[in-house]
């Protein structure tokens, strides 16, 4: 019975997350930019924006010269989530990649530093008053979701271990349509029940800052204005404005 | 606080940290505001005289239209995940500890309200997202606040998601001019500018005779001709230059050294009385219709004119709009030369005639002055000179060497890309936002005051003439002169030397 729901569960929030964020990102690169706004540094060539963006992709440049403390903590929840994000591949493929089987231990660690830096973002917020001030709570939910997440994760890698071969049956099962049985471990439940959530919010949220940042015009344009012509199209459909200079404004 | 409750001895006496954090100070600048705009001030520009009967539906509706023709309007009002990086970085906000001065919190108060009415989870769960109705106190508080900004961007290149709150600020300046709620300072001269050719609402006659007069005093100072050219058809390079270039000091010796630079080259070159103006609130205020209006008298007068190229002079955001925006929405200039760049900034043409020799300098006439050098966030963050990345900020100083001996700059985290605002640009330089504009300024001018404790910095160059005429205004209640901000271009003017220049040195 609960299988089954969390297997509805799983199908609804992967639809949601891929339909939702699917359609706000069609959003994004349909919406004209209709004036050139690069930032300095500014690139002044495609290449250099990509260069950019790498940067700020994988380093959180910006970040860094403007708060380092948030910097680490930034670094260390998205990093690490990446990592124990790569680790679970193992749930959905078989045989297990070589790749995914060679980062399986360091995953753990990564499981660490995620919530070390999630707990690290979620003391700055109720610490420090600007932040505070900032704050709806909508921001300490998805910090204390994503912490939950984290902390039910380790804590059947630590505490109570989880049949894991079930599970895995159970992902399997769920790529190819079929509900096979979930232990029915509480830990696991919350946990999934929590991952499942978050997907749901993704494309509602301001976890869309992910896809969000590639559509950003002040980082992602090239910074060549005076070289090409750049118009947008509901600017090029304005009406004309008169040629020449009015009689009675001549100098 | 009222502005006349700001008195000199506020005025740091020791030098202090030009990031100083202040404690939040809620409510601090609730009673800043700055004049409102009157009907005959609006119409001109296509908005309602007054307040409309129906305009919270209207403002609604105005915000899905710009989050539609606007993807970084869109996609800023999503990203923000309120980390908190930008929240120091606003000189506003560090000037007067109001915390709806943080950058992220200006963003919020239009943010709370897209919430409410253009997403879900603001929609069914408003207090769970911070979203809010649009009321008439939110509207007011609109309008207090985003004229507190100066929409100068150091905010956005702290934002890991380049989130920059002068887009948010221009949006939210149309939406309140869509409503009938516009600021009188920029209507009004933006009305004026589409009346007469330039934001002093100087007609070509008096014009002609401000030049003349200029023509008259570089003559009693080189014992040559030297011309201020107005529409001259026919010449090589139409310069466009603000009009307080005319009028106001520092920016005339700035205009001086153009005409000595131009001069010295051997080039033709003239002003237009029809777009007498390099400045464009058009962008202060987010109108793109009204932006382009400006722009497209340039276009016109280069055109009439037959010139070849097109010379902006020392103006921030007119460079920004120059550089940035002038071939979307007055190009593409296919009648000018296509050698040089469209337009061109005043630094890249002194900068090249430099390095070809052809200016006679003597550097020694500067000496007198220990230079420093404000980057103009809107050429700093908003535009570039020259080829190279980074040259906005390599060139002026670049020309400040080769005509000075005494050079210091001020600390890396004030300067260049992250340089702190003048407090008085994006349309705020009125005097109804005087007290605003003083406790602004406080970053730029503690790291001034460190320079000058640290190598006896005795004066600043710009290359802005709305820095200029904050810091003629502000400098005072910070301990230096009112002329100690100067034109780059006047501290040109002072070291070149004309060929048949009669030398006042020489004289006695
Ligand atoms: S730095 Fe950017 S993401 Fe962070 S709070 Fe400021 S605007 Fe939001
Ligand atoms: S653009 Fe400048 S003035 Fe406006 S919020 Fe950002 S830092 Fe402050
Ligand atoms: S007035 Fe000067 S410093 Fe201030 S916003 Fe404009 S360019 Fe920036």
């Amino acid at each position: 019975m609960l299988s089954t729901l969390f297997a509805v569960l799983f199908y609804v929030a992967t639809i949601l997350l891929i339909v939702g964020t699917g359609m706000k990102v069609l959003k994004y690169a349909r919406t004209p930019a209709p004036l050139k706004i690069p930032v300095s540094p500014a690139p002044r060539t495609r290449r250099g924006v990509i260069v950019r963006m790498g940067r700020e992709v994988t380093l959180f440049q910006s970040l860094f010269k403007s708060n380092r403390w948030i910097w680490i903590f930034a670094m260390l929840f998205h990093w690490g989530m990446l990592l124990v994000l790569l680790r679970h591949l193992r749930y959905f493929t078989q045989p297990v990649w070589w790749w995914v089987e060679l980062i399986q231990p360091f995953g753990i660690y990564a499981g660490f530093a995620m919530v070390a830096g999630l707990v690290g973002l979620l003391v700055r917020r109720i610490a420090i008053q600007r932040i505070r001030y900032i704050s709806s709570p909508s921001d300490y939910l998805m910090l204390l979701l994503i912490i939950g997440i984290g902390l039910t994760g380790l804590g059947m890698k630590f505490a109570m271990p989880v049949d894991i071969v079930a599970v895995k049956v159970f992902f399997l099962g769920l790529m190819r349509f079929e509900i096979n049985p979930l232990p029915m471990h509480p830990g696991l439940l919350i946990h999934l029940g929590l991952v499942a959530t978050l997907m749901i919010i993704f494309p509602i949220s301001k976890l869309m800052h992910a896809p969000g940042l590639f559509f950003a015009p002040s980082r992602t344009q090239v910074d060549n204005a005076r070289e090409f012509r750049h118009l947008s199209a509901w600017a090029s459909q304005l009406p004309p404005l008169p040629e020449g200079i009015p009689t009675e404004e001549k100098g | 606080m009222a502005p006349h409750d700001m008195n000199t001895d506020d005025a740091p006496k020791i030098v202090g940290d030009p990031f100083k954090m202040p404690d939040l100070a809620c409510g601090a600048m609730a009673d800043s505001n700055t004049f409102k705009s009157a009907p005959e001030h609006n119409e001109p520009l296509g908005f309602p005289g007054e307040l409309l009967e129906n305009w919270q539906e209207v403002a609604i509706a105005k915000i899905g239209e710009l989050a539609e023709k606007n993807r970084a309007f869109q996609v800023y009002l999503d990203t923000c995940v309120k980390c908190g990086a930008c929240t120091d970085k606003c000189h506003y906000f560090l000037g007067t500890g109001d915390p709806k001065n943080m950058p992220v919190a200006r963003q919020d108060l239009l943010r709370s309200v897209y919430r409410r009415y253009y997403t879900f989870a603001g929609k069914y769960f408003p207090w769970l997202v911070g979203a809010r109705d649009l009321t008439r106190e939110v509207l007011d508080e609109w309008y207090t606040y985003y004229h507190q900004c100066s929409q100068c961007r150091r905010c956005s290149v702290a934002c890991p998601y380049g989130i920059d709150t002068a887009e948010i600020s221009m949006a939210a300046r149309e939406i309140l001019d869509s409503v009938g709620v516009g600021q009188k300072y920029c209507n009004e001269i933006i009305a004026k500018l589409k009346r007469t050719g330039n934001n002093l609402g100087l007609n070509p006659k008096a014009l002609r005779a401000t030049l003349e007069d200029l023509e008259e005093d570089l003559e009693e100072e080189t014992g040559l001709e030297v011309k201020l050219p107005l529409d001259v058809k026919g010449a090589d390079i139409l310069l466009i230059t603000p009009s307080a270039d005319f009028f106001a000091e520092p920016q005339i010796d700035g205009l001086l050294g153009y005409a000595k630079v131009f001069h010295a080259a051997g080039v033709s070159w003239t002003i237009s009385s029809y777009a007498s103006e390099a400045a464009n609130f058009g962008m202060f205020i987010g109108s793109y219709e009204n932006m382009r209006e400006v722009s497209w008298r340039i276009r016109q007068a280069a055109k009439d004119l037959g010139v070849k190229r097109i010379i902006f002079g020392e103006c921030g955001h007119a460079w920004r709009v120059g550089y940035s925006f002038l071939n979307t929405l007055a190009g593409p200039f296919d009648f000018l030369d296509q050698n040089y760049p469209i337009p061109q900034h005043i630094l890249e043409f002194t900068m090249d005639e430099i390095d070809k020799g052809t200016l006679k300098i003597d550097k020694s006439r500067n000496d007198e002055f220990v230079m420093t050098f404000h980057d103009s966030c809107n050429v700093a963050r908003g535009s570039a000179m020259g080829r190279k990345e980074g040259g906005q900020f390599d060139l002026p100083r670049q020309v400040l060497k080769a005509v000075c001996n005494h050079f210091y700059d001020m600390e890396r985290d004030t300067i260049r890309e992250n340089t702190f605002c003048c407090g008085g640009g994006g349309g705020l330089l009125t005097d109804d936002l005087i007290d605003l504009r003083v406790k602004g300024a406080k970053p730029r001018m503690t790291a001034l005051q460190q320079v000058t404790e640290d190598h006896g910095v005795t004066h600043m160059a710009a290359i802005c003439a709305i820095c200029k005429s904050q810091f003629t205004k502000v400098m005072p209640k910070y301990g230096y002169e009112m002329d100690s901000i100067l034109s780059v271009h006047q501290l040109v003017s002072n070291a070149v030397i004309l060929e048949g220049q009669v030398d006042p040195e020489d004289e006695d």
